[in-house]
């Protein structure tokens, strides 16, 4: 694996047992990405993206091969320690948000550093809600906010911990259009500015179009790559579009 | 292994943050603890009052710590051991006399108690005037029977003649504490002065007089052990000593029944409580499953989210401990004093510290243990819930190692309390069984239901009936657990239930409306007809008439009851062997009475015709006899051969005559015998009239009325029988908490599939009986099933602890499963009533 390499997917197979029959839902997956870099996963439903974005974020175990996330072979390591790993190189937005719907805006952003023990966690938390436009809104609990404002919520949280990697699962797809593209901005601006890797799961192509590279997925198989040239930078095309 | 550290700051933080929306629903299996809380503390703590009460009433009857009692004055050896022991003393002599009023010119046979010292110790000998039971111990006074002054028309201050001299009564005698009351009645009593007993010459050698010290201690010493330290002199001297406890245990099963009772209901309460826990956690978990998967996604350890959930629930358990210990004491304290004036006597109350440790104890464990099953769960919580909302992986399969690590844990404790309430291990053993077997009987049922819904599905019913029958069998269904926590409610309050009516029962017989309340003893064979006519003249029913033999054992299997008594090796206590035995004939046994081995007539196998007798199954064992052993009798100086031909178990508690011994018929009518007869008569008045024609008719024939032993057990009866119904009054208030947290179990578990069903079209009523149909459904069901356990477990119950005649109530299980079926559906109404009665965008949000 390449210094530069971020993740390294192999072989990854992943099926599940319905009724009588085995349902496979990837089949021999492999590709890498390098540190930084932004990508894609497309396809219509049922196509295995989100299953492989699982998997590539240690939220599952394949049925077969490996993933090595930040050099860590994530198959070698235990329930507590993915959960260690997550937390210290791993960011997570959700088409759904996923705000906890007991804790305040602070409270939800504050999560992942307060477990990790950080002291300053509230202040950091603080400045990112800023960041995100919410810093009137940190005392609000998910239910009192909007669609966009819980996804911002989201993002300021998936940042907190710094993370290696940001995996997002159609972060667009319960906003309407133009509070999807303000997010997608934000998204892909905090990104730049952390130099995280992001991978996101979508079956919007305009929201792939943002993305260095593009990979499609059908039927559980890989079938196209698509990396753009470095000339058009994502960030640039969100900020017009 | 899970990693739990409960002093991880973020942990307490996070318990206390994420319960922010959900204190509500923690309440409600907050209060479940509080009630069986309550009901712990207060019933242990109104148990041990009662106990003290019970204690302090036992010191009463006996009117002493001990007392020791001979047939003889007490030699020089005896007056040696007696000072020996200390303490304060007093004596009494007694003996039966006639009495005779010169105002009146009628004579009495009475028993004749001559006192010295400040006897009773405990208790107060009641009198009217009051000063009489002090001003007849110092000069010729006399305190008599009130029946006996009544009966005779004699007053305070009248002259009564005991042998050579004449005293004046100082007073009536109401109320003597100090011996048994029933043995008390056979005779009136008059008590004299033991200084003037003298004067009355009536104490000659040879006179059968029972001589009594009484002792009372200060220093709060082992009477018991006392009495084991001196009992070769006592029997060397021909003393006997009876001591509180024996007395106490005379008190009789009834009292013996009703702190186990109180106990179980403690018990029962608490794992109402515990299954209220288990219910209501159930559903806060299954509302927690995706915080928990978001925490997992951000980086929380399985450990760690599980101890947010863990300290939750402990300071539920903590504070619903907390509440409980307040509410039990409040209770406690509270409740005799607004009964005072029905309770017999007063309770001392006192708080029973370790009754509120043992609360906050059990309260925090039944909170903890019962919370862990459905806590357990969690830690199969995926992180990718987050991506696919499917719950699928979330139901932790019924083999599950730690699943069945937290069932044994509960068998357990719920053993080792029941071991602890009931201070007997086959008892405690034997609750948890029947309670583990009772859970795995309901959750096979609901098993079964399942199956059979799915497999014979009505396709033709309307959609209604259909969805409801489905909800039962289809993913997410809450058939399981409701069928054990409606079904174990249910099975846990009937079994209380059919408990509190069992022993009810058995109060309500002996000290019910048509008992016989008026014994006639010594009936002579020549007097029985113009008695029963005398009986029939005053408009009193002849209830029983009894005749009765006296007889002293001769041998037993062929050994002289001579030999065996001098027998170092013989286990038969001597008492049986030596004691007259008053013995009657008939051919059926009575209602007190039980036929456990052989029959009354005898077996037709065995050679010959040998005389059948039937034994008292205690006797029986005394005697170490069993049906075909050979028992000779003299009677009035003939033997008679007879061969044990059954043996039965008998109710003393009741009160009318009773034998050890029955003949068969044929053997005994034409031994010297006499009669006596039973009957019952409306009142005092009535009562005293009677006994003076009795007296002027058939002088010989003593007239025994039991009014005044029943007014006393009736006094103590209605303190029990308020105690009962206090007790049970908590657990049934936990018992429709549990119902009601079974019921929002399913609230949560339908609610957006309602919302959804009413945003396709489905109208109010139609959504409403949806949920109605399945409430009904699975409350008819667990409340059947819980209803027929709690008969098998009441049959057990009676038979095994109790000791007492079981008659199942069929009718408890209807009413029990038309309540439940009521209540289910009452509480599912009100619990759907948001969801129907509101937009389900409104409700969505909310509870989303």
């Amino acid at each position: 694996m390449k210094e530069s390499t971020i993740l390294d997917v192999q072989s990854l197979s992943k099926s599940y047992k319905s009724g009588d029959g085995t349902l496979v839902v990837l089949k021999s997956i492999a590709f890498t990405l390098t540190k930084g870099s932004t990508c894609a996963l497309v396809g219509p439903s049922g196509s295995g993206k989100t299953t492989l974005l699982g998997l590539c974020a240690g939220l599952d175990r394949p049925s077969s091969g490996s993933v090595v996330l930040n050099g860590i072979e994530l198959g070698s390591l235990s329930e507590d320690q993915l959960s260690e790993f997550r937390n210290k190189h791993t960011g997570f937005i959700f088409q759904t948000f996923q705000l906890i719907s007991t804790l305040t805006a602070l409270e939800n952003v504050m999560v992942p550093a307060e477990l990790r023990g950080e002291p300053d966690a509230r202040s950091h938390a603080m400045e990112l809600l800023e960041c995100v436009g919410l810093g009137d809104r940190t005392h609000h609990y998910p239910v009192q906010l909007s669609g966009g404002e819980q996804q911002r919520v989201a993002i300021a949280r998936s940042f907190i911990n710094r993370p290696r990697v940001l995996f997002a699962d159609e972060p667009t797809g319960n906003l309407d259009a133009e509070t999807g593209k303000k997010i997608v901005t934000l998204l892909f601006e905090l990104n730049a500015l952390a130099g995280t890797t992001l991978i996101l799961a979508t079956h919007d192509t305009a929201l792939s179009q943002h993305t260095a590279r593009v990979i499609q997925i059908k039927g559980g198989q890989i079938v196209s790559d698509i990396t753009k040239e470095p000339s058009q930078p994502a960030l640039e095309e969100a900020s017009s579009g | 292994m899970i990693g739990l550290n409960l002093f991880d700051s973020w942990v307490w933080k996070m318990a206390w943050r994420d319960s922010r929306f959900s204190r509500k629903r923690l309440f409600l299996s907050m209060a479940c603890i509080t009630f069986g809380v309550a009901a712990l503390v207060a019933i242990t703590s109104f148990s041990e009052n009662l106990q003290q009460t019970i204690d302090q009433q036992s010191k009463i009857l006996l009117g002493a710590d001990l007392v020791i009692r001979s047939r003889r004055p007490f030699r020089n050896e005896s007056e040696v051991l007696l000072t020996s022991i200390g303490g304060e003393r007093a004596r009494q002599a007694s003996f039966a006399s006639m009495v005779y009023f010169p105002k009146s010119g009628s004579t009495r046979l009475a028993r004749i108690r001559a006192l010295e010292g400040d006897f009773p110790f405990y208790g107060d000998l009641e009198t009217d005037p009051e000063e009489g039971a002090e001003s007849f111990r110092s000069g010729s006074g006399a305190i008599v029977d009130e029946s006996l002054m009544l009966q005779f028309d004699v007053h305070v201050g009248d002259p009564i003649k005991i042998g050579a001299h004449t005293f004046r009564i100082t007073g009536k005698i109401k109320k003597i504490p100090g011996e048994s009351v029933a043995i008390g009645l056979l005779q009136p009593r008059v008590y004299i002065p033991m200084g003037s007993l003298g004067a009355t010459k009536l104490v000659r050698k040879g006179s059968i007089v029972t001589y009594r010290a009484f002792f009372k201690f200060d220093d709060g010493r082992d009477v018991e052990a006392l009495i084991q330290s001196i009992k070769p002199q006592l029997r060397e001297y021909g003393l006997r000593a009876t001591t509180v406890q024996q007395r106490k245990r005379r008190l009789g099963r009834i009292m013996e029944n009703l702190p186990r009772f109180l106990n179980l209901v403690g018990f029962l309460a608490l794992l109402l409580g515990g299954v209220g826990v288990a219910s209501a956690i159930h559903v806060y978990v299954r509302q927690k499953i995706t915080t928990v998967a978001v925490l997992r996604c951000v980086g929380a350890k399985a450990g760690r989210i599980f101890a947010v959930y863990l300290v939750q629930s402990m300071v539920m358990g903590l504070l619903g401990s907390i509440l409980g210990v307040l509410a039990g004491v409040g209770v406690q304290r509270w409740l005799p004093r607004v009964l005072a004036d029905f309770l017999p006597m007063e309770i001392v109350v006192t708080v029973s510290w370790s009754a509120v440790l043992m609360g906050l104890a059990v309260g925090l464990a039944v909170a903890l243990l019962f919370a862990l099953l459905p806590l357990i769960s969690l830690k199969r919580v995926s992180p990718l819930l987050t991506l696919r909302s499917s719950f699928e992986n979330s139901l932790p399969s019924f083999m599950d190692p730690p699943r069945i690590i937290v069932l044994l844990l509960i068998a357990i404790g719920i053993g080792a309390f029941a071991v602890f309430q009931t201070q007997n291990w086959n008892q405690g053993l034997g609750f948890t069984a029947g309670l583990v077997l009772a859970a795995g009987l309901l959750i096979g049922l609901a098993r079964v239901l399942i199956l059979v819904a799915r497999k014979f599905f009505p396709q033709s019913w309307p959609y209604v009936w259909r969805q409801g029958l489905a909800n039962l069998y289809r993913p997410n269904n809450q058939t399981s657990v409701l069928m054990l926590s409606l079904g174990l409610g249910t099975f846990l309050i009937m079994t209380l239930h059919f408990s509190q009516r069992m022993l009810l029962d058995q109060v309500v017989w002996t000290a019910g409306g048509g008992r016989p309340n008026m014994v006639l003893f010594d009936v002579q064979p020549q007097q029985r007809k113009g008695l029963a006519d005398l009986l029939a003249s005053h408009k009193v029913p002849l209830l029983q008439e009894i005749p009765i033999v006296t007889m002293r054992l001769l041998s037993v299997n062929g050994r002289s009851t001579q030999e065996i008594r001098s027998d170092p090796k013989s286990d038969i206590p001597r008492w049986v062997l030596r004691r007259e035995y008053r013995s009657t004939y008939r051919n059926h046994l009575v209602e007190t009475e039980r036929l456990i081995a052989g029959s009354l007539n005898g077996s037709p196998n065995l050679e010959g015709s040998p005389n059948w007798v039937s034994l008292e199954k205690g006797i029986a064992e005394d005697l170490m006899v069993g049906v075909g052993d050979e028992l000779v009798f003299d009677i009035s100086g003939v033997p008679l051969r007879t061969r044990v031909g059954s043996i039965r178990q008998v109710n003393w508690q009741r009160f009318q005559p009773n034998f050890f011994i029955v003949f068969a018929e044929g053997l005994l009518e034409k031994a010297p015998q006499f009669f006596v007869q039973v009957t019952r008569i409306a009142n005092g008045e009535a009562s005293a009239g009677l006994q003076r024609a009795v007296v002027q008719n058939f002088p010989n024939v003593s007239a025994i009325d039991l009014s005044l032993v029943l007014t006393t057990v009736d006094a103590v009866l209605k303190r029990v029988y308020f105690a009962i119904r206090f007790v049970a009054l908590f657990s049934i208030i936990t018992g429709l908490l549990v119902l009601a947290s079974s019921v929002l179990t399913s609230r949560y578990q339908r609610f957006r599939e309602s919302v959804l069903l009413r945003t396709l079209g489905a109208t109010r009523a139609q959504v409403r009986n949806i949920m109605l149909i399945e409430y009904l459904f699975l409350g008819g069901v667990a409340s059947l099933a819980g209803s027929l356990l709690a008969l098998g477990a009441s049959w057990g119950l009676a038979h095994f602890v109790f000791e007492v005649v079981y008659v199942p109530r069929g009718e408890g299980v209807l009413i029990a499963v038309v309540a439940v079926i009521g209540l289910t559906l009452l509480i599912g109404m009100l619990n759907s009533r948001r969801i129907c009665d509101r937009p389900p965008l409104e409700v969505l949000r909310y509870e989303n």
